[in-house]
């Protein structure tokens, strides 16, 4: 742990974590949007089971930073990264890697809930077919396993024919979890996933999330800082393409060592 | 330090502090007054004393409302919510000095009906002039936010509880002379304690404030001579 | 602040003014659009028999229907519609999700936005000229399908990318992001969430083609006779519509009008087809 006191205010802190419980590893991280410089020198690690907690006011960089964790940049054109993401000690920012098998060793929630416009159960099973050839049977196991996991289960297990498209917005998000988790990923990233979603739903997904944590690598990106506080470990807080403050998020926000993660969390920010 | 972008949450956080200054004063004067009640034999401002003590309860009941209000509205965080939390706290150990105080000027009620023991009385003289400064050292270190001076309060607690040692070795001294002087000197007995623990409110105050500014607990042990009192 | 009263006044005379400008010409359009309609019926009804739907197409003086251009009809429209659906559907999504900001990727679509507005006879020239001047040497049901399916296909095209294009980001992203190759990403998700707007798509363009004379002229020809041949002349309602009424013959022109009611009636079943669609997927 650091030992400065936040009244001496590093530009920047970012505390070690043990090297056996990293699971992704990011160093000297940068990402340009065609000529736009996006993410400067960011390192920082994801630890194994645990929720790491992405904050930082629009702009700064978080998204990105999530983005490129499962290369799902690669799919527009003028968007680059240099540096290194070790997955597991591999770098994933290498060329030749199969993004498909990265993708579905490391899932992804948006924003707003994006169900598929077919049946639940075939939400939940779109993801594992693509890998596995399970029988019927295996398959209605996967799924209820997953919608379980994800809170869902007890609220949609008489209507997993009905389409997904029908649930409510929080239904819809856990369905997107629980479609996530299916595919049996490493690693879930989660980019402000109740941002669209009531106080209650936003409730029932954090609980999702914590439970996750116990086999999971999760990332969150958030602007709600008092989910960060309650639904993370570690929390790093960005800005304008820079990693500010890392550590953990007990110590973030009792004392932030540095005087811009401290002005943003306590509302002082601009 | 930079606004809040919520302007009431800033006053909200004024407030409290300002209220918490205000206790402080209202302590500090009643623990200077409790004394000279005691030492002057002054009947009128031992009653004062009692009868303000009210005060400091209102004051921290409003500075707790205060503080749980923002908690629950603002949900402060980092040094805001070292902030709120060190106000209740600060409060809570200014009432209890408050009381200390009220405690000390009944008891100067009852030692001004019996015969003064001057030396005595001189030795508690000195010991709650140095409480009461120590006291008005932290109030400072408070509004000033001077983590420096909290600190320094922190670190001279000891030299009170030597005060209180000797004082005691002296109250035994008297009461085995003159077994007459026994009721006076049991008061001035409990008078002195009073004091070491308006002494040791001081010391938790600074504690506060250092956990307030810098985020970081002052260890466990300090610096301390206190033969008489084994823990 | 306050507004004059002779402010407010002139305000409200202004805007009385235009609104009343705007409901005279809009029920000016109206009135052409009930003449027309009321002159379709009443003709077109008179030329209706069973005869219409069960007998071929009589010479001047005798009894005969519309059976053979109906068929013909349906005919070169559903060729034209399946040559139509691929290229367009195809065309539309490599413009949404591939063609992106490319050069390439606009020209293409600049020229679609042309052909959409090229005039249905130009088309019909080009189509004779490769098909049946330089390649089958005679009038062809196939030739007409063609002709008919490249007036579909931009229409097919645009709205298709319009719809994909309308798919939210993230719906692309998280099919991505379970690891899905992108093309399956298309067909299984994209197809199917923009499956309402592309069939819009799809019918309107069918109402396009349905009613083409020009093109039909060039091409398909005419028959005289039932035929189910693709590859011969085929009879078909425009043409047959063109024909009948130039004539001199009473009982051709109301046929001419019997045929005009069925294009126009089976267009207006298909739009109406097309908004239910439509409204379906939005409440969906």
């Amino acid at each position: 742990m650091t030992t400065t006191i936040a009244t001496e205010n590093p530009e920047i802190s970012v505390a070690e974590i043990d090297k056996a419980k990293v699971k992704l590893d990011v160093q000297g991280l940068d990402f340009y949007y065609g000529k736009s410089h996006s993410l400067k020198a960011v390192s920082i690690p994801f630890a194994n089971k645990a929720v790491t907690a992405l904050i930082g006011p629009s702009g700064c960089g978080k998204s990105t930073l999530l983005r490129t964790l499962n290369r799902m940049y690669a799919l527009y054109p003028g968007q680059r990264a240099t540096g290194k993401i070790l997955l597991d000690g591999e770098d994933i920012l290498r060329p030749g890697v199969d993004l498909s098998m990265l993708r579905a060793r490391i899932g992804m929630v948006f924003q707003k809930p994006t169900p598929f416009p077919m049946s639940i159960f075939d939400n939940v099973a779109f993801g594992v077919k693509l890998y596995e050839s399970l029988s019927k049977s295996e398959m209605a196991e996967r799924v209820e396993e997953s919608l379980r996991r994800a809170a869902l289960w007890d609220e949609v297990k008489d209507k997993l024919n009905a389409p997904g498209l029908g649930l409510s917005g929080g239904q819809q998000q856990r369905l997107c979890v629980a479609r996530g988790i299916a595919v049996k990923p490493e690693i879930l990233l989660l980019d402000e996933p109740t941002s669209a979603l009531d106080p209650i739903s936003s409730a029932k997904l954090e609980e999702t999330v914590i439970q996750l944590k116990a086999d999971y690598t999760i990332v969150i990106v958030t602007h709600n800082l008092g989910q960060a506080a309650r639904v993370s470990d570690y929390t790093g807080f960005m800005y304008l393409g820079e990693l500010v403050e890392f550590g953990e998020t007990a110590t973030m926000f009792t004392r932030p060592a540095t005087r811009r993660a401290s002005d943003y969390i306590t509302g002082r920010f601009g | 330090m930079e606004q809040h972008t919520l302007r009431a949450y800033d006053e909200e956080l004024d407030a409290l502090s300002a209220e918490l200054s205000r206790m402080g004063g209202l302590a500090e004067v009643e623990v200077g007054d409790a004394l000279r009640a005691i030492t002057r034999r002054d009947v009128a401002t031992a009653q004062a004393v009692i009868s303000r003590d009210d005060r400091l309860d209102e004051i921290e009941a409003d500075i707790e409302r205060r503080a749980i209000r923002l908690i629950a509205l603002r949900q402060p965080v980092a040094d805001d919510l070292r902030r709120t939390v060190a106000a209740l706290k600060v409060s809570m150990n200014l009432e209890r000095c408050g009381d200390l105080a009220k405690n000390i000027a009944k008891r100067a009620l009852v030692i001004a009906e019996s015969e003064p023991i001057t030396p005595l009385t001189r030795s508690i003289e000195r010991m709650g002039e140095l409480v009461a400064r120590r006291l008005k050292d932290v109030l400072d270190a408070y509004a000033a936010r001077d983590v420096e001076r909290a600190k320094l309060v922190w670190q001279r607690d000891e030299e009170i509880d030597e005060h209180y040692d000797s004082i005691f070795r002296e109250l035994l001294t008297y009461m085995m002379s003159d077994p007459r002087t026994i009721a006076s000197c049991a008061h001035l007995l409990f008078v002195a304690k009073n004091l070491e623990r308006i002494g040791d409110h001081a010391t938790n105050i600074a504690e506060i404030i250092y956990y307030e500014i810098t985020g970081e607990n002052l260890p466990d042990q300090r610096p301390k001579l206190d033969a008489l009192e084994p823990r | 602040m306050a507004v004059s009263a002779a402010r407010v006044m002139s305000r409200r005379l202004a805007n009385g003014a235009f609104t009343a400008f705007c409901v005279l010409v809009t029920l000016l359009a109206l009135a052409f659009l009930a003449a027309i309609l009321t002159t379709l019926i009443q003709k077109g009804v008179a030329g209706l028999s069973v005869d219409t739907f069960t007998m071929n197409t009589p010479a001047a003086g005798s009894r005969g229907g519309l059976l053979n251009a109906i068929i013909g009809s349906v005919l070169l429209c559903l060729y034209a519609m399946a040559i139509a659906l691929v290229l367009g559907i195809l065309a539309g999504t490599w413009l949404a999700e591939y063609a992106g900001d490319s050069r390439y990727g606009s020209v293409v679509r600049f020229i679609n936005d042309v052909l959409l507005s090229a005039p249905s006879i130009l088309i019909g020239l080009f189509v004779w000229q490769i098909m049946v001047a330089n390649l089958l040497h005679h009038f062809s049901g196939y030739a007409g399908s063609v002709a008919l399916a490249l007036i579909a296909v931009p229409v097919i095209a645009r709205t298709t990318e319009d719809v994909l294009r309308l798919q939210p980001t993230s719906l692309r992203e998280s099919g991505v992001a379970l690891g899905t190759p992108f093309w399956t990403v298309i067909r299984s998700i994209l197809w199917k969430s923009a499956s309402a707007g592309i069939l819009t798509g799809g019918l309107l363009a069918f109402a396009r083609i349905s009613g083409e004379t020009a093109p039909l002229l060039f091409t398909a020809l005419n028959n005289q006779f039932l035929s189910l041949d693709m590859s011969k002349e085929m009879a078909n309602l425009p043409v047959l519509m063109f024909n009948f009424a130039l004539s001199a013959y009473d009982d051709l022109q109301r046929l001419a009008w019997a045929a005009a009611l069925i294009v126009s009636g089976s267009v207006l079943g298909v739009t109406v087809i097309a908004r239910l669609v439509s409204r379906e997927q939005k409440q969906g």
